[in-house]
């Protein structure tokens, strides 16, 4: 909401040394949210005065007809002669009262005003049109002035009120009165405790009972219907200048006087309005609920199918408006209406929110139903709008008016006295809350002894319906600044749970590993699982969908980490840097199959069964914790030590292995084909799980994400460096897995130490052979290393060998050559025979 | 070894004699001074004092004097041994000191040479950032809750007192979810981390003092200061005789924590469907500590010569909102409050511009390491 403050100033008696700045201050303090104080019109400056024109020579000698006008324009050119100045405006004459501009002034937009030759006339200033001198958007002509507003050479910055001082509100949904003057005006009254002048105030006019003739079907829908008229008027009769300056400062484009004069009633008290031709209108008129299958078509020329939920204004030939949100094309006021019927009412607030949103339509008028609309004001604004019809109209004001009160009385609210003390925690005298509560509108009745107050909210303020509501408003008017700063005292708290601690520790090994984190939109398209080599039924495409997303081509919410990290590592090396490490952790949204079409909504006046709960859990999707990490160029960069090391598919995996530690728990690796990894250099990842369940004794284990260098068509599709490598892991997965951690048996006898090469076939995994070497070798074994993969003539062809640095030691006793040795051979022998390795002669 | 005597009179047997052990000394000592390596003055011990150096001879003499000459010629001989051995081990100390030196500034490095072998990662400083957000609460008691960032509408509106058509419901900038059959799902991406507050209220029986940072959702397109992904904090407190005051305590704890000890803080009425009443929270500004108001000669970026900084909302938890969570409004009342974590960092450290914080561009993100 937009308020002018000299319109403002109409209905309060503010000090007049009070800025609009300091008024922002003020009202803020209060609870209106004043974004900006703009001075509309600071950017005219230098000589702008009135001018009378005396003489008009027409210019016929160019491709356009041009004017050269004397204009008195008093002593204001410190002459008193006439001023000669060239005009392309037609639309005035000789004798007109017109503004100019005169040398030396500077208009919106830094427009400078000179004396110039032009036209092969000199002309000395300009004839301004309003939209040059900031007024409204005018491209018709130059602004004629009625007769009376000044004499030629008086200053028109302060006549015409140029120079306007406007707060811009961002009203709160509770605050509906505010997007009026009035509303705006009783705030700034009760904050500076100054007189309110209150623009409702307006007598009725003619005989209740005799105007166009209305029903209303359900006070549900329609609580108060109001129609006046005005008969006679002139369609030609012009918007007074002052109406048009306000409405334009208000953001309102001026139009037509009756268009105008709705407008200006609904920005001065709050009250929207519809203006229809009478002789448009057919019979009686209804307000009622659309029925299935009816249309209209609106006044922006858009044909619309009417939903039953739809509160309509009918008359013989079916619905004329949607109530409180458009009106139709067919009884629109055109440049012929002689006949205006005005429609005041009090539409319910629900039903106009629905419509708008349903039809798209977010109307000043629906606003304002929306938001609450003072439930008794509507005589007053079809008064105020006949009235100005009338007076700038030319027209007659109808005898009669129809008034369709369908209205309840409003209820109280009981509240303890102290109840804003106590919510505030601050000390309040007496008499405080009740003092405040009237202030704000609100009838209050105390009882026993004053304990206890009977609140009744005016009817501005639909919102005052909670004690706390009430609490609200005795605190900011006390002052929020008087709420004294208390340390809360909570119970001795746990700190983090395990897995918020894991999340920070992955954090921090990975950015120890060097990798850099990325916090990546969810967003996705199916370009998106393409670029991947997802195949068609890949479960990863089955994702959630928005149905209104920011980018048409990614509608998509994440299944997997990747594409975000991959753009992300374009991104970096597009802008210059060729080895990049990065990784993300955050959930990815996966749909539950057996899902409900619609999440169940249960009643908020009481807590969620258990059975409610679980319904709305069931509808929420699973949303697992995962990190994901990504590696181009080199690994450890070349430098004056020597050649760098590219990252390769096992720096993937150790990514992952990393994560697995931070996570405390350790991942074992087996090759696996599939997207977007490289068919060949892919590796699953698992954890084995702490519950040892199946026959054989050995645990279960559980997939846990994947590593290992990217599929050559994926490279291609992001564009990516080649041999970029990936790895995505479910985190959540690993803290299951996770079991509490023991103290290890650190020994101190002797280390005795064995090296073995084994040769098996090429394809079989080092994995395996490292398995089996564990396996076998027993509890003497403290570590196991491979230390050398060799391949060639030696070993022949299609065979590897692997050599094993195998440590032996024990808790209590220094290990004899024999026994560790029979556990190197125990080892060999599991190897054998697994995997067919062949101790190396 | 030696000559047959003329008679048996030990100072007849001449090695032995003071003047030839004197000289076979002062030998000795001279070849010592005058190795200048320690190559040289190995050799030098091996003549002068291994097992057939002229004094080592001499020594073996001893035996072959009577009893009564043996103890001065032995103590002589030793004496000069002992110099001798000495000798060398002064020698040997002071050559081997110099070898070393020679040594390692042989092996001198230039230190200033780069090692950015190891190649250096970091965390995000919107992660970091919360992180410290959170632990000034958790540092207070306050437990860290969560939730899902896709929710149930039930949830993130009705619960929290966004009735279906009120304005406010329609004002969030929702992302909302399609059903599979293409319709209305009753899932949003979360509009804000209140949503956790009823989780935190279904999962615990008050006393409820618990924190959530987290990611939320709006559609603003990404400019300098929106983001349609962006994070918050919430934080909620649900306990018997819970006030505003206790409310504003806490927001004085994180702002001293955050910015600096002796900040003040505001609060302006404003309007949440979830809190009555309701406040928006503005601290003092850090940098210019409100200098800058009405002094065009100074501005202050940091708060737009405004002096104050909006830092979140805040308000009483509006007892429909207990009441949808089950909570005895009759007992408890509580506060919660949102703290933007992008604002925090943007004042904390200086970023000017959200492009910053989500296109990921690792000079950006390294600049901050591993914690704020
Ligand atoms: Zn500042």
């Amino acid at each position: 909401m937009r308020v002018p403050v000299s319109w403002l100033r109409e209905y309060v008696d503010l000090p007049v040394d009070v800025t609009g700045r300091g008024l922002a201050a003020r009202l803020i303090d209060a609870g209106l949210e004043v974004e900006t104080v703009d001075e509309a019109g600071a950017d005219i400056t230098g000589p702008v005065v009135l001018g009378r024109v005396l003489a008009i020579e027409e210019l016929s000698e160019f491709k356009k007809p041009i004017r050269y006008c004397r204009v008195d324009v008093g002593t204001a050119n410190g002459t008193g002669e006439p001023q000669g100045i060239v005009c392309g405006a037609r639309n005035f004459a000789e004798g007109d009262l017109v503004v100019v501009a005169l040398p030396g002034a500077e208009l919106s937009g830094g427009f400078a005003i000179g004396s110039r030759t032009t036209y092969g006339r000199l002309s000395e200033g300009m004839i301004c049109s309003a939209t040059e001198l900031g007024l409204w958007e005018d491209h018709e002509g130059i602004v004629v002035l009625p007769e009376g507003t000044g004499q030629p050479g008086a200053e028109a910055v302060g006549l015409l009120g140029l120079r306007e001082e406007v707060l811009d509100i961002a009203v709160t949904p509770d605050r509906g009165y505010a997007l009026s003057m009035r509303g705006v005006a009783r705030d700034a009254a009760a904050v500076y405790g100054v007189g309110f002048r209150d623009p409702a105030e307006v007598a009725a006019i003619g005989t209740p009972g005799a105007g166009y003739p209305a029903t209303v079907a359900d006070p549900e829908i329609c609580s108060r219907y109001v129609l006046h008229g005005v008969s006679g008027f002139d369609p030609d009769a012009a918007t007074p200048l002052w109406m048009k300056r306000r409405l334009a400062l208000t953001g309102v484009r001026p139009i037509s006087l009756a268009v105008d004069v709705t407008n200006y009633v609904m920005m001065e008290l709050g009250q929207p309005l519809h203006a229809w031709d009478r002789g448009k209108l057919r019979g009686p008129i209804e307000v009622r609920l659309a029925r299935k299958g009816e249309k209209l078509e609106t006044l922006d020329h858009v044909k619309r199918t009417l939903d039953p939920d739809d509160i309509l204004i009918t008359d013989e030939s079916g619905p004329i408006n949607i109530a409180g949100v458009m009106g139709g094309l067919e009884t629109e006021i055109d440049m012929t209406t002689i006949d205006v019927v005005i429609e005041a009412a009090h539409f319910t607030a629900t039903h106009i929110a629905r419509a708008s949103r349903r039809h798209q339509l977010s109307s000043e008028s629906s606003r304002r139903f929306e938001r609450g609309v003072d439930t008794e004001l509507q005589v007053a604004a079809a008064t105020r709008a006949v009235a100005l019809l009338a007076e700038f109209g030319g027209a007659v004001v109808d005898g009669g008016y129809t008034h369709v009160d369908l209205s309840t009385a409003r209820e109280s609210i009981a509240i303890d006295a102290d109840h804003p003390a106590r919510v505030a925690g601050a000390d309040y005298p007496a008499g405080t809350s009740a003092r405040w509560l009237r202030e704000v509108g609100c009838e209050v009745t105390e009882e026993a002894s004053g304990e206890t107050l009977r609140v009744t909210p005016p009817q501005w303020r639909p919102d005052l319906t909670d004690p706390n509501d009430l609490a609200e408003e005795v605190i900011r008017l006390e002052g929020y600044g008087a709420i004294p700063s208390v340390p809360p005292r909570a119970p001795a708290g746990r700190g983090l749970t395990d897995s918020q601690r894991t999340r920070r520790a992955v954090g921090r090994a990975l950015a120890g590993a060097g990798f850099v984190e990325v916090l990546s939109y969810p967003f996705l398209g199916e370009r998106d699982f393409d670029g991947l080599q997802l195949a068609a039924g890949d479960q990863r495409r089955s994702t959630l969908k928005l149905a209104n997303p920011l980018n048409d081509d990614e509608p998509l919410l994440r299944t997997t980490l990747l594409p975000g990290l991959l753009r992300t590592l374009v991104r970096n090396v597009g802008r210059g840097f060729s080895d990049v490490a990065l990784f993300e952790m955050g959930l990815v949204y996966l749909p539950k199959p057996d899902a409900p079409e619609h999440a169940p909504m249960p009643p908020v006046d009481r807590g969620p069964t258990a059975e409610e709960l679980a319904a709305l859990e069931a509808a929420v999707p699973h949303q697992p914790r995962r990190v994901a990490a990504v590696l181009a160029g080199d690994r450890e960069p070349a430098g004056w030590w020597g050649r760098g090391r590219p990252a390769i598919w096992a720096d993937a995996i150790e990514a992952a292995r990393e994560v697995g530690r931070a996570a405390g728990v350790e991942l074992a690796v087996q090759a696996d084909q599939r997207a977007p990894w490289h068919p060949g250099r892919c590796a699953a990842l698992y954890v084995v799980n702490n519950v040892v369940d199946n026959m054989d004794g050995g645990a279960s284990r559980t997939l846990v994400g994947h590593a290992g260098e990217l599929h050559p068509r994926v490279i291609q599709a992001y564009g990516l460096p080649a041999r970029t490598v990936a790895m995505e892991v479910e985190l959540d997965q690993l803290e299951e897995a996770r079991s509490g951690l023991r103290a290890p048996e650190v020994s101190t006898y002797p280390v005795a130490a064995q090296d073995v090469a084994l040769v098996v076939e090429e394809s079989v995994p080092s994995g395996e052979v490292e398995q089996a070497l564990r396996a076998g070798a027993g509890e003497l074994l403290e570590s196991l290393r491979l230390f050398d993969v060799y391949t060639g003539e030696q070993v022949g062809g299609g065979r590897k060998s692997l050599a094993y640095n195998l440590r032996f030691r024990a808790g209590d006793r220094t290990l004899t050559v024999e026994e560790t040795t029979a556990a190197r051979d125990a080892a060999v022998a599991a190897a054998a025979e697994r995997t067919g390795a062949v101790l190396r002669g | 070894m030696s000559a047959p005597n003329s008679s048996y009179d030990p100072v007849e047997v001449t090695p032995l004699q003071p003047d030839e052990v004197a000289r076979m000394r002062e030998e000795a000592l001279a070849a010592i001074a005058a190795a200048d390596s320690l190559e040289k003055l190995k050799e030098v011990r091996i003549a002068h004092a291994g097992d057939r150096s002229p004094l080592a001879l001499a020594n073996r003499e001893i035996g072959a004097l009577p009893p009564s000459a043996r103890a001065e010629a032995g103590k002589r001989v030793g004496g000069a041994r002992r110099d001798v051995a000495e000798a060398l081990k002064e020698r040997q100390t002071v050559l081997e000191e110099e070898r070393d030196n020679r040594v390692l500034v042989e092996e001198a490095v230039d230190v200033t040479l780069p090692w950015d072998r190891v190649p250096r990662g970091a965390r995000h400083p919107l992660t970091t950032v919360a992180e410290r957000m959170t632990d000034i609460f958790v540092g207070m008691g306050f437990e860290v809750a969560e939730g899902p960032e896709t929710e149930a509408e039930w949830f993130n509106f009705d619960a929290l007192n966004f009735l279906p058509d009120h304005p406010a419901r329609t004002m969030q900038d929702t992302f909302f979810l399609e059903a599979p059959s293409g319709g209305e799902s009753g899932l949003v991406l979360r509009t804000h981390t209140s949503p956790v507050q009823i989780r935190a209220l279904l999962d615990r029986e008050p006393p409820v003092y618990v924190v959530a940072p987290g990611k939320t959702f709006r559609t603003d397109e990404l400019d300098a200061t929106h983001s349609p992904v962006f994070h918050q904090l919430e934080g909620l407190v649900v306990d018997e005789g819970i006030t505003m005051a206790h409310l504003r305590g806490a927001i004085d704890a994180f702002v001293h924590g955050m910015f600096g000890a002796d900040l003040r803080t505001r609060f302006r009425p404003s309007y949440f469907p979830f809190t009555e009443p309701s406040a928006e929270v503005d601290m003092e500004c850090f940098v210019c500590r409100g200098a800058s108001v009405g002094d065009p000669d100074a501005p202050c970026r940091t708060c737009g010569s405004e002096g104050w900084i909006e830092i979140g909302g805040c308000g009483v938890v509006n007892p429909r909102v207990l009441t949808a969570a089950g909570v005895d409004t009759g007992r408890y009342s509580g506060w919660a409050f949102g703290l933007g974590v992008e604002r925090t960092l943007m004042f904390a450290h200086g970023v000017e511009d959200m492009h910053d914080m989500v296109e990921g561009d690792i000079r950006f993100t390294s600049a901050f390491g591993m914690e704020i």
